[in-house]
C-alpha cells in the first residue's frame, strides 16, 4: 500500500470522520460513536474517483478550520466520536477498498492524549497509510517522524504560500506520501478564485521535493480541479463537500448523502459542467 | 534549553502559514531589545503614559485584620486601563510600529487586554480589532464600550464556551488569513514562541519594582510573592525578578471556579495534564480523548484551560506553588479589601486576595507577603452587585 494518485489531477477527499450532517438519526451509542454514515460516503468517495480520503479527527478547538468544519466537528465530537472509533473506522475502509489511500488528519492534542507511539501502532495496524497533523511543523516533529519511520507510516507536512525555501526545503526532506501546498494563507473553507499563490508555491516545492504535490483549501469546483491540474498532482476537497453532506441531509436525509458526494466527485474532472446537487 | 522551550514545555504548535510570521517576530524583538532606542521610548511611554512606577503599598489594615504576615500590595491597578496588561500592550505595539505593520488583533477575556490594546493602537495610530466570547461580552460590558469608544472594533465570537479560549482561536483563525500584514497583539505568557517569553519580559518590570521596593521598606526580600494566574503573564512577571531568590515562595492562583469538576473551574494544575493548545504544550484541561474542556470562573480574566509554559516548568520543577480560590473566597476577597483598605480589586487580582487571607494568618508577623493586585475592580461592578446580593452574606 502506498499513496497513489490514479489519475491526473489525483482526488484528495477530506471528511470529518462521525459527522452526519445535519441529521440526528443516528445519535452515538454508550457503546462508541456510529461512524457507518462516514464509511459508507468514504466507500462511495473512493468508488467514484477519490485517490485519497483524509479521516479528519474532530476536535473541540480546529484552529485552522472556518467555519463549515468546525461544525462539522462540532456535530461528530457531539455524537461521541474518539480517535479509538477513527481507527477503527480506517481499518473498515481499509478492509473494503485495499487500494485506496488512507491519511489521518488531526490536531496534535487528541494524538497525544492516545500516546503517540499507541497511536502509531494503532494506525500501521489499521491500514493507514500516512498522518497529516495541522499543528505540528517540521521542527517539532523529531519524535513524531521517529514513531511514523517505526512503523512505516507516511508524515504529511503541509507547505504554505509564507513557507521560505529553506522551511520548504525541510518539508520536503521530511515528508513522506505526498506534500499539501496551501492555496493560500488562510483557514479551510471554499473560495470563488483559486489563489495565484498556489501556482508559485508548487513550483518552488518541486525545487526541493520528488514527491507528489496536492493543492488544497478552498477548491469545490471543476473549474478550480482542472486549474490545479496544470501545475500539480492532486486537489483536495474538504469544505466543500463537508458543506454538500450538511445540506444534503438536511434537504434529502442522510441515505442520500453517499450519492450526491459520488456525483459531485464524478463531477470534478469535468469543467465547465453543471455540476448536480 | 532550545529558545522557547521551557523544561518541556512551550514551542511552537501552529499552522505552517503562521511560521514565517513567528520568525519574523522573534527576529523583531531580539533586534528591538537590543535596541536602546526602542527600551527608551517604551521606558518613557511606561512612565508617562501608563504610570510607572506603581507603589508598593503596605496593606496595613488588612494586615492587623488577618492576623500574622505583613502584606503589601503591587498597585498594577493603578497603572492607565486599571491593569498591568498595559505594560505588555505597550512593549507589542511599538515592536508593531517599528516592523511596519499597523493592522493589530488581539483578543480578550475580562477586556482589560483588549482595552490595553486598543488604547495604544489609538495612542500610536494603528487599526485595531479585538476578538471577544459573547459570554465575556456579556461579563464585561464596560469594557466593551471602552473598546469601541477607544476606535477599537469587538468581534464578537460563538463558538465554543464563548470565553478567552474561543477568542484565541478567532484570532489566530485572523492571523493566518491575514498574516501578511497583521500583527498579533497576544495578551498572555501564552501561545507559540516568542509570545511567552516576550510577554514575560514587557512584564518583568512588576516584579524588578517590587524587588527594589521591598528591599528599600523592609530591609529584605518577601517570604512570598501571590498572583493570580490565568494564562500567566501578571504572575510570571511578578514572579521572575525573584527565581533565583530560592528563599522566596512564588505563590501562584488558579481559578477554583464553582467545584472540583471537569469543567466547574480553571486550575490547570489541579485538573489538567501536558497536551498542546493554542500553539504550545503546557497544562491543559482536557478529556481523555484530548478534547480541551470547558472552564469556569466568577473572572473572565482566569476563564481559561490552559496555562503559560513557563508556568507549567516552575510547577513541574517545584520552584514555584500553584493553589486555586474557589468563587465564593474570590467575592469574600473583594469584599474584605475593599472594606478594609478602599480598594476595589479586579476578580481575577482577589484570586491572590483570597489566597493570602487564607495563608497571612497562619504566618509570623515578621514574615512578609508581596500580593500583586493585577488590576482594579471598576470592569466588574456589573457582576459583584448580582452575585454579592445573590449570596446575601455581604449583601451591597
Ligand atoms: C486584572 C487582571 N489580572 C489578571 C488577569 C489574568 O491574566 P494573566 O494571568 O496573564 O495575568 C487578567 C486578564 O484579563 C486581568 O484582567
Amino acid at each position: 500500500m502506498a499513496i497513489q494518485f490514479q489519475q491526473h489531477p489525483g482526488l484528495v477527499v477530506y471528511l470529518t470522520a462521525g459527522d452526519a450532517g445535519l441529521s440526528n438519526h443516528r445519535p452515538g451509542s454508550a457503546g462508541g460513536a456510529d461512524l457507518s454514515l462516514t464509511r459508507e460516503i468514504a466507500l462511495a468517495a473512493i468508488d467514484a474517483g477519490a485517490d485519497v480520503i483524509e479521516l479528519g479527527v474532530p476536535f473541540s478547538d480546529p484552529l485552522a478550520d472556518g467555519p463549515v468544519i468546525q461544525r462539522a466537528s462540532e456535530r461528530a465530537l457531539a455524537r461521541g466520536t474518539r480517535l479509538k472509533d477513527v481507527l477503527g473506522l480506517a481499518a473498515e475502509l481499509r478492509a473494503a477498498r485495499p487500494k485506496a489511500g488512507l491519511v489521518i488528519f488531526s490536531y496534535l492534542n487528541p494524538i497525544l492524549r492516545f500516546g503517540l507511539a499507541k497511536f502509531a501502532d494503532a494506525a500501521a495496524q489499521a491500514g493507514v497509510d500516512g498522518v497529516l497533523l495541522t499543528d505540528m511543523i517540521v521542527e517539532e516533529a523529531a519524535e513524531y517522524i521517529a514513531e511514523m519511520e517505526r512503523v512505516n507510516l507516511a508524515p504529511i507536512f503541509l507547505a504554505a504560500p509564507t513557507s521560505p525555501d529553506e522551511r520548504l526545503q525541510a518539508i520536503a526532506a521530511h515528508s513522506k506520501g505526498f506534500i499539501y501546498a496551501i492555496s493560500r494563507t488562510g483557514i479551510t473553507g471554499k473560495q470563488k478564485t483559486l489563489a495565484a499563490d498556489a501556482a508559485a508555491l508548487v513550483e518552488r516545492i518541486r525545487r526541493w521535493s520528488k514527491l507528489p504535490v496536492a493543492v488544497g483549501f478552498g477548491i469545490s469546483n471543476a473549474d478550480q480541479v482542472a486549474e490545479v491540474a496544470k501545475f500539480a498532482d492532486a486537489a483536495v476537497i474538504g469544505s466543500a463537500i463537508v458543506e454538500l453532506i450538511e445540506r444534503t441531509t438536511l434537504d434529502h436525509g442522510e441515505e442520500q448523502a453517499p450519492g450526491a458526494v459520488a456525483r459531485f466527485i464524478k463531477g470534478l474532472h469535468q469543467p465547465h459542467s453543471v455540476q448536480a446537487l | 534549553m532550545k529558545p522557547g522551550r521551557f523544561g518541556a514545555y512551550g514551542g511552537r504548535y501552529v499552522p505552517e502559514t503562521l511560521m514565517a510570521a513567528l520568525e519574523e517576530l522573534e527576529h523583531a524583538y531580539a533586534e528591538a531589545k537590543e535596541d536602546a532606542a526602542f527600551q527608551a521610548e517604551l521606558a518613557s511611554l511606561l512612565k508617562d503614559f501608563a504610570g510607572r512606577p506603581t507603589p508598593l503599598y503596605f496593606a496595613k489594615r488588612l494586615t492587623e485584620s488577618l492576623g500574622g504576615a505583613k502584606i503589601y500590595l503591587k498597585r498594577e491597578d493603578l497603572l492607565h486601563t486599571g491593569a498591568h496588561k498595559i505594560n505588555n500592550a505597550l512593549g507589542q505595539g511599538l515592536l508593531a510600529k517599528r516592523m511596519g505593520k499597523r493592522r493589530i488583533i488581539a483578543e480578550t477575556g475580562a477586556g482589560q487586554h483588549g482595552v490595553a490594546s486598543a488604547t495604544v493602537c489609538a495612542l500610536l495610530g494603528l487599526e485595531c480589532i479585538v476578538y471577544m466570547g459573547e459570554e465575556d461580552m456579556r461579563r464585561q460590558e464596560l469594557n466593551v464600550l471602552r473598546m469601541r469608544l477607544l476606535g477599537a472594533e469587538v468581534r464578537g465570537v460563538s463558538s465554543g464556551s464563548k470565553t478567552l479560549k474561543d477568542a484565541v482561536n478567532e484570532a489566530l483563525r485572523d492571523w493566518v488569513t491575514n498574516v501578511r500584514d497583521t500583527y498579533y497583539i497576544l495578551g498572555s505568557a501564552l501561545g507559540p514562541h516568542p509570545y511567552p517569553t516576550m510577554v514575560r519580559d514587557f512584564n518583568r518590570v512588576i516584579g524588578i519594582e517590587a524587588r527594589e521596593q521591598i528591599l528599600e521598606k523592609e530591609g529584605r526580600l518577601p517570604t512570598a510573592i501571590i498572583a493570580c494566574v490565568g494564562g500567566g503573564s501578571n504572575a510570571i512577571g511578578a514572579f521572575y525578578q525573584f527565581l533565583l531568590d530560592r528563599e522566596v515562595r512564588l505563590i501562584g492562583v488558579e481559578a477554583g471556579g464553582r467545584g472540583k469538576a471537569l469543567g466547574d473551574h480553571a486550575a490547570r494544575f489541579e485538573g489538567g495534564v501536558p497536551g498542546v493548545l493554542q500553539g504550545t504544550y503546557s497544562y491543559v484541561l482536557q478529556d481523555e480523548n484530548g478534547q480541551v474542556s470547558l472552564t469556569h470562573s466568577v473572572s473572565a480574566g482566569l476563564d481559561y484551560a490552559t496555562v503559560g509554559p513557563e508556568h507549567a516548568c516552575l510547577h513541574d520543577c517545584g520552584r514555584a506553588e500553584y493553589v486555586s480560590a474557589d468563587d465564593a473566597h474570590v467575592l469574600e476577597a473583594v469584599v474584605k479589601l475593599a472594606r478594609t483598605e478602599g480598594i476595589l480589586p479586579a476578580l481575577e487580582s482577589a484570586h491572590a486576595i483570597a489566597e493570602c487571607m487564607r495563608i497571612a494568618p497562619g504566618m509570623a508577623s515578621h514574615d512578609i507577603l508581596v500580593v500583586n493586585l493585577s488590576g482594579r475592580g471598576d470592569k466588574d461592578m456589573g457582576i459583584l452587585a448580582r452575585e454579592l446580593n445573590i449570596q446575601g452574606a455581604q449583601g451591597i
